[in-house]
């Protein structure tokens, strides 16, 4: 029995996912374990004409290399590009449901670094369904890794090399180009301001990836993930700018919010009312898009000086 | 022999009347009922497979050429969440009706007075400091270190809460219930600091464990958890005739050669056994605690010998049809069952209240 649920319910559910999700995103150290099962990664037979993709960045991938039409189902944060959405949605990428998955017929996986639960994936193992594992690493590299582990499933070689060319070309032009900038911006990138409290972003993070892909620095150090801020660090990190994600609903974090709060409005953001707001996945997803996005925020941040 | 006594033993036997032809009836059809749950929740699924077919194909040798991804599915999704879903289910609801009796009180719900929280502590502790601090006890119980040290917090809350509200015999019901808010808080801020030193994948599963899910459901977690919930499946009637006594008073309890102090240990010992080894597997699944046994006084009244087994039947019944309708509402993904519980269970009990105002004393 299937009830249909609005798409614009659906995508608030995603974005949700999604925010949770990042708080938990593997940090800089891969994960050993992934690691391991990604070393004995099953090879998808070339004809597999049945994929399930999970993970916002790599369905982005398999669509770059349009082979869209294989796919026949997606995660929740495969929101990009638009047509990924008409795909049936096997759930939250890290609370996958094994009948779920199995029920749309799949003859090959692809999975991001950090996709489960581990009883979701045993099962799917124990039903012999090949299952890629992807690494996730939030830098250039990381993005190509992701390019050859998908092409190579997909076994598409000279798409892949090609695009991965393409793609390795377009991320160094966004780094050189703010490679001259003498006094990088201090970024704070606020993942929630629920109850006014600010949630932000510290090392190993896909936030602190894009920032330093856009010649700028984070403005937060000291831990690791996503860490809830007293107000007097916030004040003490002095940021230039801070760096939201946009997006619809009870999640969504107003510009005057942000302005208004008592901390940052005591920081150069909140003087200058420096706010910067940008998608997710097109921010923090590490896939094809990272280096317009990273152009994208350099503009943002440095206007004409980032030599675009 | 006073006349008040010879009440007192009539009670023991009926209480509140004559329904027992009603409450064996009530448990028949629970029980029929809940096969018929079971059976369909097995042929019922976000796939198509057929549970028909791959057990033909099983008891003709293969006869059937069932496709592997259909047995897999049955025998290794939909068979074990739905042993599991039993099992759980049934024990809430029996630990539910025990801690009422108990307490002498239809609010006392192991997740209104704090046990769950005490669980999810120890529950979470496991899961945190497993690797590090525990590890000497991870690596004694092995798959068992989490349904015990989940039953160890259950089992000091509430002992706690028991000393707290009980004085010179009385259970005093506002303070246990404000007592169970405090310790449940405390249990909570506990938890709160340790998943603040949690590491990202250790938050991980901390998040589908908090999320209350059967999702997780394999053969492993029944080995871990069946036996602890079935033992005390099992011992629950044994509690009926106390209990039924103790609804009396303690005192009158006492004089009918009721071992109150050794029924109250008992008692205790076994809901906190249930409710760690439930809570350990599934996370927080709230109401059925409540609703269930409530919904069974207004049916068949509070004699606790047809209460506590129907209680179990119908906790079943009710959390098997709530992962139905998680697993496939939103298929091909999945919403979690506390959801669902809650999203049914409240408004419904809402509705009883409604009904049957003044109605709900024990």
């Amino acid at each position: 029995m299937t009830v249909s649920i609005p798409g614009r319910l659906l995508r608030r559910a995603g974005a949700v996912c999604f925010t949770l999700g990042l708080t938990l995103v593997p940090l800089v150290a891969p994960d050993r374990g992934d690691i391991a099962r990604a070393s004995q990664v099953d090879t998808i037979p070339a004809e597999a004409k049945r994929i399930v993709s999970v993970g916002g960045s790599l369905t982005e991938i398999v669509f770059a290399l349009g082979a869209q039409d294989r796919l026949v189902a997606r995660d929740s944060t495969s929101t990009y590009p638009v047509e990924a959405e008409t795909l049936p949605d096997v759930g939250y990428m890290r609370a996958l449901s094994p009948e779920g998955v199995l029920s749309v017929q799949p003859d090959a996986i692809l999975l991001l670094e950090g996709s489960g639960p581990p009883e979701a994936v045993e099962v799917l193992r124990k039903a012999s369904v090949p299952m890629i594992f992807v690494p996730e690493r939030f830098d250039s590299e990381g993005i190509l890794v992701k390019i050859r582990a998908v092409g190579e499933a997909l076994g598409l070689r000279a798409e892949t090399k090609r695009f991965e060319a393409e793609v390795a070309a377009d991320l160094e032009k966004a780094v050189e180009a703010t490679a001259g900038i003498a006094e990088r911006k201090r970024v704070l990138f606020v993942l929630s301001l629920q109850g006014g409290k600010i949630l932000a972003s510290g090392e190993g993070t896909a936030a602190a990836g894009i920032m330093a892909l856009a010649g700028a620095d984070n403005a937060i150090g000291g831990f690791t993930g996503y860490r809830q801020l007293t107000d007097e660090a916030v004040i003490e990190a002095q940021p230039d700018v801070v760096l939201v994600m946009a997006r619809e609903g009870d999640l969504a974090i107003s510009r005057d919010e942000i302005i208004a709060h008592p901390a940052i409005a005591a920081t150069p953001a909140g003087e200058n009312e420096a706010v910067i707001a940008m998608d997710g996945l097109y921010l923090l997803g590490f896939g094809p898009r990272t280096a317009q996005a990273a152009r994208d925020l350099a503009t943002d941040l440095y206007g004409n000086r980032a030599g675009n | 022999m006073t006349d008040e006594t010879m009440d007192a033993r009539a009670v023991l036997h009926r209480p509140e009347g004559d329904r027992s032809a009603r409450a064996r009836l009530a448990i028949i059809i629970c029980a029929v009922l809940l096969v018929v749950i079971a059976l369909g929740s097995l042929g019922w699924g976000a796939s198509d497979a057929s549970a028909l077919g791959v057990v033909l194909d099983m008891i003709s040798g293969g006869a059937e050429s069932v496709p592997a991804r259909d047995r897999i599915i049955v025998w290794d999704i939909r068979l074990p969440r739905i042993i599991l879903g039993m099992l759980i289910g049934a024990s809430l609801a029996v630990s539910g009706a025990v801690m009422q009796g108990l307490f002498r009180n239809p609010l006392a719900d192991p997740g209104i007075v704090g046990v769950s929280a005490g669980a999810g502590l120890g529950a979470i502790g496991v899961i945190v400091l497993g690797g590090s601090f525990l590890a000497p006890v991870t690596a004694a119980f092995g798959i068992y270190a989490l349904p015990f040290a989940a039953f160890l917090g259950g089992l000091a809350t509430t002992l706690i809460l028991y000393r707290v509200a009980t004085r010179r015999g009385q259970t005093s019901v506002a303070t246990m219930l404000l007592a169970g808010i405090a310790l449940g808080a405390l249990a909570g801020a506990a938890s709160g600091l340790l998943v603040y030193v949690a590491d990202d994948r250790q938050l991980r599963d901390l998040t589908f464990w908090n999320l209350g899910s059967l999702a997780g459901a394999t053969w492993t977690k029944i080995a871990a958890a069946g036996p602890i919930i079935g033992l005390t499946l099992v011992a629950s009637p044994f509690l009926a005739r106390g209990l039924n006594g103790l609804s009396l008073g303690e005192t009158t309890a006492y004089h009918l050669g009721i071992p109150v102090q050794r029924l109250k240990n008992v008692a205790i010992v076994m809901v906190a056994a249930a409710v760690g080894a439930s809570v350990a597997v599934s996370g927080g699944i709230g109401f059925v605690g409540i609703v269930v046994p409530h919904l069974l006084r207004l049916a068949i009244g509070p004699d606790h010998r047809y209460l506590l087994p129907a209680s179990a039947l119908l906790g079943a019944c009710l959390l098997l049809v709530a992962d139905a309708v998680s697993r496939t509402i939103v298929a091909p993904a999945e919403l979690p069952i506390g959801i669902v519980t809650a999203a049914v269970g409240a408004p419904f009990f809402l509705w009883i209240l409604l009904r049957r105002r003044g109605l709900l004393d024990l």
